[in-house]
């Protein structure tokens, strides 16, 4: 048997759907980045109507398509789906090809008729598929649970037969709930954390800090991969690279040892809020986790989060390490975020980090030296990257 | 690409093609794609050609065009080599003899046929100029010694290997194949391949093409294929050749010996300018022995670590080796400093410039400035 050419794909929306007046700007919202996420796929148009969207594929291979979709916050669900003329013998046989695609297990058929003049009620449809489809296959039907829905939207002129559901990403769309900025390492952690927050509408920017040449410019790649990799939520991701060595060296000229970290961190706290202000980000995103090391206690997340005002998001403040990993192996960080290349925090690493730092110690050691002129140059040297999922540079080497 | 102002003093690592070996390839790209063992007029002027290469390669190195065994490079032909003669050997001759500074490609070769196969192997050590210990060699051999393989001249410090009284020691002590890996050594010493039974060549060392070398394989040598295939190289690597790179070959190996006299000159004022530059900074050891070949000049800096100053220079576009690429997680110091007897911390701080006449006492120059200025900036934390 031919394989069935599904020629769109229905698209509902999701959280969305309960937010009254702000609908509009939901749906608008989401389009959008539907739009965005398959700009590379020219031949499709989309058709919105009030609770739906309508992309059309006309010819272009359905699998990319929904792998896509399927990562899109605010999308609830899909089907790809075929539109035949209205008639019931086009129906029985668009609704066997649609199970045959799957060949077992349990289905059920579930038909709509919007056109009320059609001669047969909904019942008799699914029957008549049904029938078909029993008598020509091992599947057998099952109403409350089945494995496979079909769906059959009965209208005028057309009638829509939809293949089974896929769950989307849900969340709200990308955008919807401001910007924030990652403080993005290159560990596992900070990825998941601005993926989380991404699922809930907030669109992120990412701050990294180098140190080089006690990172390499490996270590640095790596990170602007993961905003690669975590980019295509949002279309594409912009990375603002701090020039930290200069500060981190003059820490360990002028603080103890076992404060290091601790000051280090407030220092990019600072940091981080200043280039949010900057780039009107409302909060400040990590990848923080209870007790995780000496500088995320919370003793230490006190002293550390006293120098700034900003709200601090803390995604995977409550998970255990393997839980993360769970999500970073989901999201595709996992593989990129292990690779052995040192970041800023690896390479100092004092032999006896304070657990329970105190904010009056860490303001004494701040005290002597100006590191405001160095937070300023850190911010006038930054650079900025726009990553995107794919940035093609060298298509045409292979 | 390079940028304009780069300085590259990794020429031990890898060269560039020079002009006319490129030159010769792009021409042979865009005409000859045949299969050399085809029997029509376009595969047999394909063969014509390597055959001929073979032969000026053989004659260049006053050996018999059938003992040049094309391969896709040095470490192919060190495996090659080394399995080839053990498992020849296998059941007469159980015992194998190396050195402890070997390339990985020797040193895992013996490896696993220590580990796997069940071989005895000899490790020798080196003296604190990186040069083999011939007494130890001349105990180690016995009846019972199928191979023996040591490098000519070692590349993370560029030791050169007394070959002439190896040769010696092995013919009189023992019936033992002589393999000598020879892939530093080409332009930078010269070589004599009388009494040597194999000995590995690679074309990237020598401004010839990546995926390109070949072993010599002396007449009576016996050796069992370890690519096993159709009837390319006498058996011995199956496989359809790699016609355009081992056609130029021969004109890679000529260049490069008509140009050896210019190049150890030239090296030799860049090697002595470097020292006597490094010998002004105190926080500076030379870890190359004074008679090594003076293409290769490795040492170590007391303040900062390998990789924290290979991350420095690169971003002044300057490209050195260290040892290996290591990575925090696995801090493995070289392996031929510590046979040399040094320090964990000396061998994991190392850094290898190696020359062609290619660089400049300008460039010399400007690496030690570069050089001063991150000791200075970086150097005073010990991490």
């Amino acid at each position: 048997m031919e394989p069935i050419h599904y020629d769109h794909i229905l698209v509902r929306y999701g959280e969305l759907s309960t937010k009254g007046k702000n609908r509009k700007d939901f749906i608008k919202k989401l389009t959008d980045n539907i739009r965005a996420s398959l700009s590379a796929y020219d031949k499709l148009t989309y058709e919105r109507t009030f609770d739906r969207l309508y992309i059309h594929l006309h010819g272009t291979e359905p699998e990319e398509i929904c792998a896509i979709l399927k990562e899109i916050f605010g999308l609830s669900s899909f089907s790809l789906c075929l539109k035949i003329r209205s008639g019931l013998d086009a129906m029985v046989e668009t609704g066997y090809q649609v199970a045959m695609e799957r060949g077992q297990g349990t289905f059920k058929v579930e038909t709509r008729r919007h056109d009320k003049k059609f001669p047969m009620v909904s019942d008799q449809i699914n029957r008549a598929v049904a029938t078909k489809i029993l008598k020509e296959s091992e599947m057998k039907v099952d109403v409350h649970h089945p494995d496979l829905r079909i769906g059959i939207e009965v209208r005028e002129e057309f009638t829509y037969v939809m293949a089974d559901t896929v769950k989307g990403a849900g969340g709200y769309p990308v955008g919807m709930g401001g910007k924030a900025l990652l403080m993005l390492s290159g560990g596992i952690d900070s990825p998941v954390a601005g993926y989380l927050t991404m699922k809930r509408g907030v669109e992120i920017e990412c701050i990294h800090y180098a140190s080089p040449p006690y990172t390499s410019s490996s270590a640095q790649k790596k990170v602007l991969d993961l905003a690669g990799i975590i980019s295509k939520y949002q279309g594409s991701i912009k990375v603002h690279i701090i020039p930290f060595t200069d500060l981190q060296l003059a820490i360990y000229k002028h603080c103890d040892e076992s404060y290091a970290i601790t000051i280090m961190r407030r220092m990019m706290y600072r940091i981080a809020e200043r280039v949010a202000q900057k780039y009107k980000c409302l909060a400040i995103v990590n990848g923080e986790s209870i007790g995780q090391v000496a500088s995320q206690t919370l003793e230490s997340m006190q002293t550390i989060n006293h120098v700034i005002d900003m709200p601090v998001i803390r995604p995977v403040v409550t998970y255990d390490k393997l839980e993360i990993i769970d999500v970073a192996r989901r999201i595709n960080t996992y593989e990129t975020s292990i690779l052995p290349f040192e970041d800023c925090c690896t390479i100092f690493t004092p032999k006896n980090p304070v657990t329970k730092p105190h904010p009056e110690k860490a303001e004494k050691m701040e005290a002597g030296w100006d590191f405001e002129a160095l937070i300023d140059e850190c911010i006038e040297k930054m650079e900025t990257v726009v990553v995107t999922p794919a940035t093609p540079q060298e298509d045409d080497l292979f | 690409m390079l940028p304009d102002n780069a300085i590259y003093f990794d020429n031990a690592s890898t060269t560039p093609v020079h002009p006319e070996v490129r030159k010769l390839v792009n021409s042979l790209l865009e005409t000859s794609f045949a299969n050399s063992e085809s029997l029509y007029d376009e595969g047999m002027e394909i063969s014509r050609l390597m055959e001929k290469s073979r032969t000026q390669i053989a004659s260049l190195l006053k050996v018999q065009p059938h003992e040049i065994i094309f391969t896709s490079g040095a470490s192919e032909a060190n495996n090659m080599a080394i399995k080839g003669a053990a498992f020849a050997a296998m059941g007469r001759k159980n015992h194998l003899i190396t050195t402890k500074v070997e390339h990985s490609s020797v040193a895992n070769a013996m490896r696993q046929l220590e580990e796997v196969f069940g071989f005895d192997v000899t490790w020798l050590d080196v003296d604190e100029r990186g040069v083999v210990r011939l007494d130890q060699l001349e105990q180690a051999l016995s009846e019972k010694t199928a191979l023996v393989s040591i490098m000519a001249v070692n590349n993370e410090v560029g030791s050169v290997m007394p070959l002439e009284a190896i040769k010696k020691i092995v013919r009189k002590n023992s019936h033992a194949l002589l393999h000598i890996d020879c892939v530093q050594a080409l332009k930078r010493i010269d070589l004599d391949l009388s009494q040597v039974d194999l000995a590995s060549f690679s074309a990237h060392k020598i401004e010839g093409l990546k995926g390109s070398g070949f072993l010599m394989k002396k007449q009576h040598v016996n050796l069992v294929p370890i690519i096993s295939g159709g009837q390319q190289e006498q058996g011995l690597r199956g496989g359809t050749a790699n016609s355009i790179a081992d056609i130029a070959l021969a004109k890679t190996l000529r260049l490069a010996l008509e140009e050896q006299t210019q190049y150890r000159m030239v090296t030799r004022q860049l090697n002595r300018r470097m020292r006597e530059g490094l010998a002004q900074l105190p926080e500076i050891e030379i870890n190359s022995p004074d008679d090594g070949v003076s293409a290769i000049l490795n040492f170590s800096c007391k303040t900062i670590p390998s990789e924290v100053m290979m991350n420095a220079l690169n971003s002044r576009n300057i490209c050195v080796s260290a040892q290996s690429t290591c990575s925090s997680k696995s801090k493995t110091p070289s392996h031929v400093l510590k046979a040399m007897g040094m320090s964990d911390k000396r061998a994991l701080s190392s850094i290898r410039c190696s020359f062609s006449s290619r660089n400049t006492p300008e460039e010399v120059d400007r690496f030690l400035r570069e050089l001063k200025e991150i000791l200075h900036k970086y150097g005073t934390h010990s991490l």
